[in-house]
């Protein structure tokens, strides 16, 4: 297995050092190693980060390949930083057996960008009816611990509960879409100032605020753990603080878009800023932001959704929901999160890496760069500056909204388990 | 103005003074027996109505005969459209046909938006209604037919004047366009509806928001009623059709509210006896069959300043072109 030495990385951001991988793990962290290795890195000027940990991606395969493959998903997210995604489980056919869930896992496997952990629906066909095998799911190769209609909201109370009932048995979580499908009817962006002069569907807040209201504390009757993911409202973070105050086991993702983007962009009419949840105010970023860094929020998660050409060059009505993210993530966080003082380099990797990981149970992943843990690992440069081009993207897709503008860093390399999967910015032919 | 006409916020006042005394000019044409000029000789025109509508589509087709254009009609239903061809390539195929204008009505919000900032077509790009967003030309006919009542001659705006909109605002195009241009050409815009018919936000929108119509109607120059679908009662937006009449209908004893001068106006087709009563609609306050006519003046005005070579006022002056002086 090819030895690598990196001389002179800021671990976190912090001292720099050297790190010597071998074997798949750390072998050496310290200043001036002399170690032997086959390929040495210059490191200087890059901040060394444990591999990030994505808890909310959508691979499309099976069922939608012209949009993601497995294979061009996980290329995608190696190129982001990222060692492990969990993948949405709204594929064709729906992620709600053992059998899908392994030949996801079991393709992740052979591709070898990234740990591959698919997401298992909670309810067949993603119907909100009936509780699919959650525990032949788990009990699969795949051992999903991860259980999510992603897309739709498990909206009936009762199943909600049972399904969180059900998952405490083998220690999953129940990742909620939260989205009151009434309140949300013909809505094609957030309600507010801009819908109301676009003439466009409004998407209320307290239709997110409400079924989060309401899955706290079910979570908190049944004593389970809950999930929720892509938090979009200023409401939203208050309702899971004082979930969190109360000591209930829930917690809570945020995308990269919703930390920076705004509902202002919609005026456009342009579907690249067409996404659900849709874009919110200024305010809800601000609150976001905050809630992000005091560790109310605890993951960023990209929601990573390719769509392929054909259903984002269009009207805005009939565009699909959704953007790519894999390989824009860090960068954002970066400029919204640190570039800012609002989070520092350490906290970048727990909120990234090591919290996503946890929530997900991935053992091996999020762990710290010390010697003899396994070298999950991302070299980032903070200092690069340029315009986001997506025809350098990995993904299959191409629906970003930030083609053109100018975002800091840039993933140098990064390792999985010891091997490189990106190195000098370019994928490495596995 | 730029070369499209998506949205009445695109319009400077002087961009909408020089359409509505363009307007009046070509308005003498529908007196004469020969109804027609040849400005547009050899220019292509294409109506794409994506979403049934009769007097819009035949307004626009009028206007555009009057001006000699070629007319294609491309109608949504029974086309390449109802066999899943997207409006890209849809847009595509007329700019291959050489459409030189596209006037299109379309069910979703921003259709017009997207047409106009894609590069699937070349020609100009005229917003003839998109969902529950805008409809420019309406506001313009609107607006004609209050100048001429309340503020008559050309370089004459509708500033002081007090326009009050009723009805459902929250999906009214007519409406959002309407408080743009209106309040461009100087006039004070109140918007009356029950509280779940009002767009949210609107308290920042450049109006007055009243739930009282009997409250506003004594300050009223001109009352515009908008039409309200009854497939909103199902959807709670109010109790039941008596009482939204009762409490935001137009009747006899409301019009006597309204200051002797005040018109009443409807952009149709009306809902008579729980929008309006016959009594109103059919009496000569109400401008209903007036801004019909006012509509083709308008629309040929738009044409002929998008395809006859003028070009409006941030600009540059008007080109005086052999149909500039056929117009005059």
């Amino acid at each position: 297995m090819t030895s690598y030495l990196i001389r002179n990385v800021q671990i976190l951001g912090g001292a720099a050092k050297d790190i010597h991988i071998a074997d798949g793990v750390f072998q050496e962290i310290g200043e001036g190693l002399t170690v032997e290795a086959d390929i040495d890195i210059d490191g200087h000027g890059l901040i060394a980060l444990p591999g990030l940990v994505d808890l909310h991606t959508h691979l499309r395969e099976p069922g939608r390949e012209d949009a993601e493959t497995v294979l061009t998903g996980t290329q995608a997210a190696a190129m982001g930083g990222y060692t492990a995604v969990h993948a949405m489980a709204n594929t064709f056919p729906v992620a709600d057996t053992a059998g899908v869930v392994e030949q996801v896992w079991r393709l992740g496997q052979e591709h070898g960008y990234c740990d591959v952990q698919p997401v298992g629906a909670v309810t067949v066909g993603l119907e909100g009816k009936k509780l699919a095998e959650l525990g032949a799911m788990h009990d699969s190769a795949a051992g999903v611990r991860v259980f999510s209609d992603d897309g739709k909201c498990v909206d009936d109370a009762v199943i909600m509960r049972r399904a969180l009932e059900y998952v405490k048995a083998f220690d999953g979580v129940v990742a909620q879409h939260a989205q009151e499908p009434r309140l949300t009817e013909g809505a094609q962006m957030n309600e507010g100032q801009v819908s109301g002069e676009l003439g466009l569907g409004g998407w209320p807040a307290v239709a997110e605020e409400s079924i989060i209201a309401r899955d706290v504390l079910l979570a908190a009757h049944v004593g389970s753990r809950l999930h929720v993911c892509h938090l979009s409202t200023a409401g939203s973070v208050e309702i899971v603080r004082w979930a969190k105050q109360k000591g209930w086991n829930v917690t809570a993702e945020v995308t990269p878009h919703h930390l920076l983007l705004t509902d202002e962009m919609v005026r456009s009419y342009d579907p690249v800023y067409k996404v659900n949840p849709p874009l919110r105010t200024a305010a809800d970023v601000e609150a976001l932001r905050a809630a992000l860094a005091d560790g109310t929020i605890d993951a960023v998660a990209t929601d990573h959704a390719p769509h392929p050409a054909e259903d984002k060059d269009c009207e805005w009505a009939v565009a699909a929901m959704g953007m790519v993210g894999l390989e824009t993530a860090l960068s954002v966080v970066q400029q919204t999160m640190v570039d800012t003082g609002l989070l520092n380099w350490e906290g970048v990797a727990d909120r990234m890496s090591r919290r996503p990981a946890r929530i997900g149970r991935l053992t091996g992943q999020g762990r710290p760069i010390s010697v003899g843990e396994p070298a999950n690992l991302v070299l980032f440069d903070p200092a690069y500056r340029g315009a986001v081009n997506p025809d350098s993207f990995a993904t299959r897709s191409r629906n970003t909204p930030y083609k053109g503008m100018d975002l800091p860093g840039r993933v140098h390399a990064t390792f999985l388990r010891g091997k490189a999967t990106v190195l000098a910015g370019e994928l490495v032919e596995l | 103005m730029k070369r499209h006409l998506v949205s009445a916020a695109d319009l400077t006042r002087d961009d909408a003074l020089l359409i509505l005394d363009t307007a009046e000019e070509l308005a003498q044409l529908s007196g004469r027996a020969v109804k027609k000029l040849p400005t547009l000789r050899g220019r292509t025109v294409v109506n794409l109505f994506f979403e049934d509508s009769t007097r819009t589509k035949t307004s626009f087709e009028v206007a555009e005969k009057r001006l000699s254009a070629d007319v294609i009609n491309f109608s949504a239903k029974g086309s390449s459209v109802s066999k899943g061809e997207s409006l890209k390539d849809t847009a595509l195929t007329l700019q291959a046909m050489g459409a030189d204008a596209v006037v299109i009505r379309h069910h979703a919000s921003g259709a017009p938006a997207r047409l106009a900032q894609s590069d699937w077509l070349r020609g100009s790009v005229i917003n003839a209604g998109d969902g529950t967003h805008e409809h420019p030309t309406q506001a313009l006919l609107d607006a004609f037919t209050m100048r001429r009542h309340l503020n008559p001659g050309n370089g004459r705006d509708l500033a002081g004047r007090r326009i009050t909109i009723v009805g459902d605002v929250l999906h009214s195009r007519v409406a959002r366009s309407n408080v743009h241009l209106l309040t461009t050409l100087g006039a004070e815009v109140t918007f009356v509806a029950p509280p779940t018919l009002m767009p949210i936000g609107i308290e920042n929108w450049p109006c007055q928001v009243s739930y009282d119509l009997d409250a506003v109607l004594p300050k009223t120059d001109a009352l515009m009623m908008l039409r309200v679908q009854r497939e909103r009662m199902n959807a709670a937006f109010f109790p039941t059709e008596r009482e939204y009449s009762r409490r935001y209908g137009m009747d006899g004893i409301r019009m006597a509210q309204l200051p002797e001068h005040a018109i009443v106006m409807h952009p149709g087709p009306m809902v008579r006896g729980m929008e309006i009563t016959a009594e109103v609609a059919d009496s000569p306050r109400c401008t209903v069959v007036e801004q019909v006519a006012n509509g083709v003046s308008v629309r040929m005005a738009v044409l002929y300043l998008l395809l006859g070579g003028a070009v409006f006022a941030d600009n540059a002056e008007p080109a005086r072109t052999e149909t500039n002086e056929a117009a005059q």
